[in-house]
């Protein structure tokens, strides 16, 4: 038996109230992909003082003349900030990892009928591991 | 019920490598976390360190296919959401070129990076 209804624009954020377990993973997926994305240009755009580190180019670090390439790294791990901002990065690497692999469960078709209940368990298991990680990444500025 | 509600073509090449790329990802994303943060503290990175990890050919290797599809699953995953999102005509061909271009560019000073680290002057 087949039925047809008019679902709307699915894509209609204004509905969120309305949103099941499986909505809020595709939402959820967009933007920790969005955020990952965005960070891998800021990432290479870091890692390129490599460059310069290369050539020999030189700054100051704690009253200590380091390359630049470690000036610039050492310089952002030293900030409470960047370490809170890493854990945020974790939170939604792991997230995108885990509700991606639920994905490709549910492309091949395995496990469709608790695919909400898979999208709970990633978001339990991301946090948990969130979690687990902090004294890890705090280690230095506070830990 | 037989509306599809994926944001890609049925059976295209873009469902299949986002696929693809999605199951190297889910490995070398997780062991670069490890590698970096556990194993080895980001607050402690030199470019010696780095050096030494780059000069490593199998290392350089994973590093750099992990960028080339890091880069094509994000900007494909982007521009599938945004065609999603009901991107169409002129824009979706102005918005495929940009994020095409910035897609090339990354991957293009991610490689010389890379490069460099490895200790070849370029």
């Amino acid at each position: 038996m087949s039925q047809s209804y008019n679902r709307g624009l699915i894509e209609d954020f204004g509905r969120w109230k309305e949103f099941s377990a499986g909505m809020w993973a595709w939402i959820f997926h967009k933007f920790t992909g969005w955020m990952l994305i965005g960070y891998l240009f800021t990432h290479i755009a870091v890692l390129s003082t490599a460059i310069g580190a290369a050539d020999g180019q030189m700054m100051m670090l704690a009253g200590e003349e380091v390359n630049v390439y470690t000036g610039t790294i050492q310089g952002l791990e030293s900030l409470f900030i960047i370490r809170v901002l890493e854990v945020g990065l974790l939170a939604v690497a792991v997230f995108h990892i885990l509700n991606g692999v639920r994905l490709l469960m549910v492309d091949l078709g395995i496990g469709l009928d608790s695919q909400d209940k898979s999208f709970y368990a990633s978001l339990i298991l991301t946090g948990v591991i969130t979690v687990a990680s902090v004294p890890t990444f705090l280690q230095g500025v506070g830990f | 019920m037989a509306e599809r509600y994926s944001s890609f073509t049925p059976g295209g090449t873009g469902w299949l490598l986002q696929r693809i790329t999605a199951a190297f990802l889910i490995i070398v994303l997780a062991f670069h976390f490890f590698q970096l943060h556990f194993v080895n503290h980001a607050a402690e990175v030199t470019f010696a360190g780095t050096q030494a990890r780059m000069e490593n050919v199998g290392y350089f290797l994973a590093m750099v296919l992990f960028l080339i599809t890091a880069a094509f699953h994000g900007i494909n995953g982007i521009y599938n959401a945004l065609v999603n999102q009901g991107l169409s005509g002129t824009p979706k061909k102005v918005v495929f070129a940009v994020l095409a271009l910035s897609g090339v560019a990354l991957v293009a000073q991610g490689i010389y990076v890379a490069i460099v680290m490895a200790g070849v002057s370029v």
